[in-house]
């Protein structure tokens, strides 16, 4: 299977990259950054708030397997369409220290876009320990992802 | 878990991620591997038995030396940490794809 997106975490360091080329044209990919309920969608989240502009905020919530509600909120510090949005990630009631991303967005045709996401931790410790998040929650995603299937069929 | 957790840990000491690159190219014994550092050898000592406990290493009794080997499929273990969160990146971005395809 072809790895499409491409993780750059060098030893060490306390940041690290994601990259993604994408098949579609860049104004599409930036606007499912954007529109609320395009992030909704994709990100499988719920989105309480998406004000996409310089100063502007946002604010999403998730549910787990055990009904747990998770919240994320950050703070858009650069934003210019097709090209740029830079902004702070915190996980509310967490231990982990808030994170600054820069999205880079490319376009490498009329049809093709690179998404690059660069995200910096206060600490390698940090960013190691976030790494490992999904590691550790791996076999639970997959379950969770078959429940939610099985519901689907049962309505 | 709590085995997992330790293997991370050692591998973020730098003595440490020396000792095992060094393992990596041929399987040397303990006094190889303390000259090639200028910490005390009893340091060394601790950071070997720490990588062994983890099974990042193991050693053979040869005579009266013991001779250290990297353990490859350890190693792997932690190469792959890395693939749960590229997966879960993968699959927001392939939805992403497959949502905005209909946009078009």
């Amino acid at each position: 299977m072809e790895q499409k997106t491409k993780i750059k975490a060098l030893d060490g360091q306390q940041e690290l990259f994601i990259t993604r080329e994408f098949d579609l044209p860049i104004d599409l990919l930036f606007k499912a950054y954007v529109v609320p309920e395009l992030v909704a969608e994709w990100m499988g989240t719920k989105v309480l708030k998406l004000d996409s502009k310089r100063h502007g905020s946002y604010q999403f919530e998730t549910t787990d397997p055990k009904g747990n509600q998770h919240r994320f909120n950050g703070v858009i510090h650069e934003f210019e369409a097709n090209k740029k949005i830079t902004r702070t990630f915190e996980m509310e009631n967490t231990l982990f220290p808030v994170q600054l991303e820069f999205l880079e967005f490319t376009p490498l045709s009329d049809e093709r876009s690179r998404l690059t996401m660069q995200v910096i931790y206060k600490s390698v410790k940090d960013r190691d320990e976030h790494l490992k998040m999904p590691f550790a929650l791996g076999i639970n995603m997959a379950h969770d992802r078959i429940q939610e299937i099985c519901n689907t069929l049962k309505q | 878990m709590n085995l997992r957790r330790d293997v991370f840990q050692a591998i973020a000491e730098p003595t440490r991620r020396a000792i095992l690159l060094l393992l990596a190219s041929q399987s040397l014994t303990a006094g190889a591997i303390a000259s090639n550092f200028d910490t005390a050898r009893p340091t060394v000592s601790k950071h070997l038995q720490i990588l062994n406990e983890c099974e990042l290493i193991r050693q053979e009794q040869q005579g009266r030396e013991v001779i250290y080997h990297l353990n490859p499929i350890k190693m792997k273990e932690i190469a792959d940490f890395l693939e749960p969160f590229r997966m879960m990146w993968e699959e927001r971005f392939n939805r992403l794809e497959n949502i905005m395809k209909n946009h078009k």
